[in-house]
């Protein structure tokens, strides 16, 4: 995986990419923006299933409604997420807040996977009695915790103070981001 | 342009308690800046829906006033969280701020922002009718993309 991302690197577009003077401030900006769509619509949707928000409303009509922003924030949010990651691609592989975000994601993702799912099936019975599971409440309480998360690891990604250039590291820091560190430079430093 | 008077309060400012002490630690101005960005996003979230709602491109069928008072509570809690996490992050760089341009857009247009939702908007949304309040709701998201955008370039700064 590192040979990969190291030969992403070298590759011309994310050079270009990464010396860009106003294109990469332009990307994060709009990776910026696409979060404050993409959570701030998903705060509504997943608060209308605790009852707390938009009670009249039901909540097929909730989703049907505000769904498509959020999904639009998520696919705008990807996409320059993707294209940050390529105009870093070592730092950003080996930096251990984008590797808690990653993980993050993942479990955020099947979340939404199982929560949607039983929500396409069930939407239509909670519109007729109202009666939300507490099962499905605390799926869209855990959603929003863990968006949340992906949100502070996320702008954790730009402090270095874990970066394989700024040794030395605990060694078990140093394992969990792939850095390649010569120990024997620090012989004799308290644990190593 | 830099004036004497004003550059000096910056400096005032920057040397407060709250500010060094933001300074002095590594964690605390990201983990501030972290919870900055989730007000931006409970902000942004009731801001999108009230101003799409008005633009006609959701809830077409839905009361605007209900939209109003269901939106309203998030637009303060948003916007509380944005100031209380606002105000350390300036005061921990002042100076920089002072000679920052997006920073004073995203100022400038974060008191347009509060005023124009304050003042005209909302009292709008629940007097009036028609394409008038298309028109106020785009002028709404217009400005609030841009207190977003312009916040993230003080640290391009």
């Amino acid at each position: 995986m590192l040979d990969f991302v190291v030969w992403l690197s070298e590759t011309k577009w994310s050079i270009a990419l990464h010396e860009s003077l106003y294109l990469y401030p332009w990307i994060e900006s709009t990776h910026v923006l696409s979060i404050c769509l993409f959570f701030g619509t998903l705060l509504f949707v997943d608060l209308r299933l605790t009852d707390k928000v938009f009670n009249k409303l039901s909540v097929s009509e909730m989703n049907t409604k505000v769904l498509p922003l959020t999904i639009f924030g998520f696919l705008v949010m990807s996409i320059t997420g993707l294209l940050l990651f390529y105009a870093i691609p070592v730092r950003n592989y080996q930096n251990i807040f984008f590797r808690i975000k990653m993980l993050l994601i993942a479990v955020a993702g099947i979340n939404a996977f199982f929560f949607h799912r039983r929500m396409s099936k069930e939407a239509k019975i909670w519109d007729k009695d109202s009666s939300i599971p507490r099962s499905m409440k605390n799926s869209a309480i855990t959603s929003l915790v863990l968006w949340s998360s992906v949100i502070i690891s996320g702008r954790m990604i730009a402090y270095n103070w874990f970066d394989c250039d700024r040794q030395p590291q605990p060694r078990w820091i140093n394992e969990l981001t792939s850095c390649e560190v010569d120990y024997s430079l620090f012989e004799g430093i308290d644990g190593f | 342009m830099v004036s004497k008077e004003l550059i000096d309060i910056f400096y005032v400012l920057e040397d407060t308690f709250i500010g060094e002490y933001v300074r002095s630690s590594i964690w605390l101005f990201p983990v501030i800046e972290s919870f900055h960005l989730i007000g931006l996003g409970i902000l942004g979230g009731s801001v999108v829906i009230m101003d799409f709602k008005l633009m006609k491109l959701i809830f077409r069928g839905t009361n605007k006033i209900y939209i109003l008072d269901q939106t309203r509570k998030f637009f303060i809690v948003g916007l509380s969280l944005l100031i209380l996490t606002g105000v350390p992050l300036f005061l921990s760089e002042a100076v920089k701020c002072y000679y920052s341009r997006a920073f004073w857009i995203k100022m400038i247009s974060l008191v347009i922002g509060v005023l124009f939702v304050y003042f005209v908007r909302n009292p709008l949304i629940v007097k009036k009718e028609g394409t008038i309040l298309i028109l106020i709701g785009f002028v709404s998201f217009s400005i609030w993309t841009v207190v977003a955008a312009s916040g993230r370039w003080i640290g391009f700064s």
